[in-house]
């Protein structure tokens, strides 16, 4: 089977974030995925997007259907920028834990959302996060 | 996209229209704080029925408007929260306890008049 | 015989295609009559009735050699997916399917080798990649059919374990019975925000009477449950909650101060009632149980 598509998105504006999130929603609906998952996974990418505007200014948000070795097929998002990146990532995974200004729910808030999540950073390089949500059953 | 916002006997009424950047968000902070208190409003529903997504930014920023409308003695009601959508915000974290909610525009005015019988 | 190695230029292989469509097209209602006869034989398609096997085997056929002429599977595949959504609550089975596929397959092979006994080579050439190709399409639309039809029934009996129940204009209960576990709480919760705005509830009654015990996980989905149906504007009121289970969850440190707890159904009603603004006379409620949304 050929490979699906990536679907890249260039995140620069706040109209941006709202882009992504509506992209990655329409290609949920492709697997027949509940409802309720597509809202929490366009959520997560809210604010994992919404991260890229706030501390790195600009980036991109990459979204693919993926399949596990079972066959079960999910959506996968990688947000990935050049900013400051993250101190203490321990702590920026805290709930209320923020130097942007907000409540500091974004990255723990998103990580309860989907059913994989991982983050690279180094200060000075920036910040790749990678979520996943699979279909369910 | 500007929040359309309605002037209604004692109330505002602002609905959501379609899916809101964050510039809009606080557009709306800013456009209903000045008609409160043009109006001198004693009440203001926000009807979100059209949004499918509601993230921490606004979500705090809708929590925002419910504090500082009370400050100007005005109580904001958020109406029309999806079902999914409001399974999403507590996963988030936001359960906005110190907001007043209600299942859609009639239900919300219900309230809102309910608290200011009479006037 | 013909070389097997030989590539045949393009033109000679169109014109072979066109001569064994031609051939298949002619022979169309004996090689049709072999087929089905052959499904019966196999014992393939048992849930069907003959004269059912034999208008599917007439749009089969005809489909299969519509893809061996044009090499689009395009139209096949809707035709597959309709005839899995058609044979699929009749209880077909993906070997059947796949069988009656491959019978056709070697009925048209078999005639095609008896009138072109001396270019069998060729005739494979421009014959097996197309015959391979309808074979997958049929088999993967089916299993994709069967994999969607199947999660349609999980769901259902999942929706029914817990049953929504309208008591009355704008109050909900949901009574849980049995183990709560962290899939079926956000199923629960799920199917209550759904009733909470179908129903237009203001007030809902979770009664875990049934539920023997309480983790601090399924207490925190709990919790979650109450806090989302507030934002949809409905309050919850939590009965049953047996004094073991109180002591664990306080043990536990659950807070629990934001559920409104009432020790019994009956005063969980009661109190709903109360906040829906209606008296209640006696102690006794009617309850006229209303249909179940599940």
């Amino acid at each position: 089977m050929a490979p699906d598509a990536v679907e890249r998105i260039a995140i620069e504006s706040d109209a941006d974030v709202v882009t992504a999130r509506q992209r990655a929603r329409a290609l949920a609906v492709t697997l027949d995925m509940p409802s309720t998952d597509q809202t929490l996974l366009a959520t997560a990418i809210s604010e994992i997007a919404r991260n890229i505007t706030t501390y790195a200014k600009r980036g991109e948000v990459c979204i693919e259907l993926v399949r596990d070795a079972n066959g079960r097929r999910g959506v996968k998002v990688v947000a990935r920028d050049h900013g400051p990146g993250i101190a203490d990532l321990e702590r920026a995974l805290t709930d209320g834990y923020t130097t942007g200004g907000g409540l500091g729910l974004g990255l723990p808030g998103a990580r309860r959302l989907v059913d994989e999540f991982d983050i690279q950073t180094a200060p000075g390089e920036g910040t790749t996060v990678t979520l996943v949500k699979w279909t369910r059953g | 996209m500007a929040v359309p916002i309605l002037k209604q006997g004692p109330f505002l009424i602002a609905s959501i229209q379609s899916a809101l950047t964050d510039t809009d968000v606080l557009q709306l902070r800013d456009d209903v704080m000045a008609q409160v208190t043009r109006h001198r409003s004693r009440g203001i529903i926000v009807d979100v029925t059209s949004l499918d997504v509601m993230d921490s930014f606004v979500s705090r920023s809708l929590q925002g408007i419910a504090r500082m409308t009370r400050l100007r003695g005005a109580e904001t009601v958020i109406v029309g929260i999806q079902p999914e959508v409001a399974f999403a915000m507590v996963q988030l974290g936001m359960s906005f306890e110190d907001v007043q909610t209600a299942l859609d525009l009639e239900e919300g005015l219900a309230l809102l008049e309910a608290g200011f019988g009479g006037t | 015989m013909a070389d097997p190695t030989a590539d045949p230029s393009p033109d000679a292989r169109d014109d072979l295609l066109r001569e064994l469509v031609a051939h298949l097209r002619n022979n169309r209602t004996e090689l049709r009559q072999d087929w089905a006869r052959r499904i019966g034989e196999a014992q393939l398609l048992t849930a069907l009735t003959e004269e059912e096997i034999f208008s599917e085997a007439t749009s089969v056929y005809d489909n299969y050699v519509e893809v061996l002429e044009t090499g689009s599977v395009e139209a096949l595949r809707g035709y597959a997916r309709n005839l899995s959504e058609r044979i699929i609550p009749r209880g077909v089975e993906t070997d059947e399917v796949l069988g009656i596929v491959l019978l056709l397959r070697d009925v048209l092979s078999r005639s095609l080798f008896k009138k072109y006994p001396d270019d069998i080579f060729r005739v494979l050439d421009v014959y097996e990649p197309a015959a391979n190709r309808i074979a997958n399409t049929v088999a993967i639309n089916f299993v994709t059919e069967r994999e969607r039809v199947i999660r349609q029934q999980q769901e259902a009996i999942r929706e029914l374990s817990t049953p929504v129940l309208q008591v009355r204009e704008r109050l909900l209960i949901l009574p849980i019975i049995g183990v709560l576990d962290g899939q079926r709480a956000r199923q629960l919760t799920e199917q209550l925000l759904r009733g909470i705005r179908t129903n237009r509830a203001r007030v809902v009654v979770i009664d875990i009477t049934g539920v023997p015990a309480i983790d601090s996980t399924v207490a925190n989905h709990l919790v979650q449950t109450v806090d989302a149906s507030r934002l949809m504007g409905a309050s919850v009121i939590i009965t049953g909650l047996s004094s073991e289970i109180a002591q664990t969850l306080v043990t536990l440190g659950v807070d629990l101060s934001k559920v409104n707890a009432v020790g019994d159904l009956q005063g969980g009603i009661e109190e709903a009632e109360r906040l829906l603004g209606y008296t209640v006379i006696s102690g006794a409620v009617t309850s006229e149980k209303a249909e179940d949304r599940g």
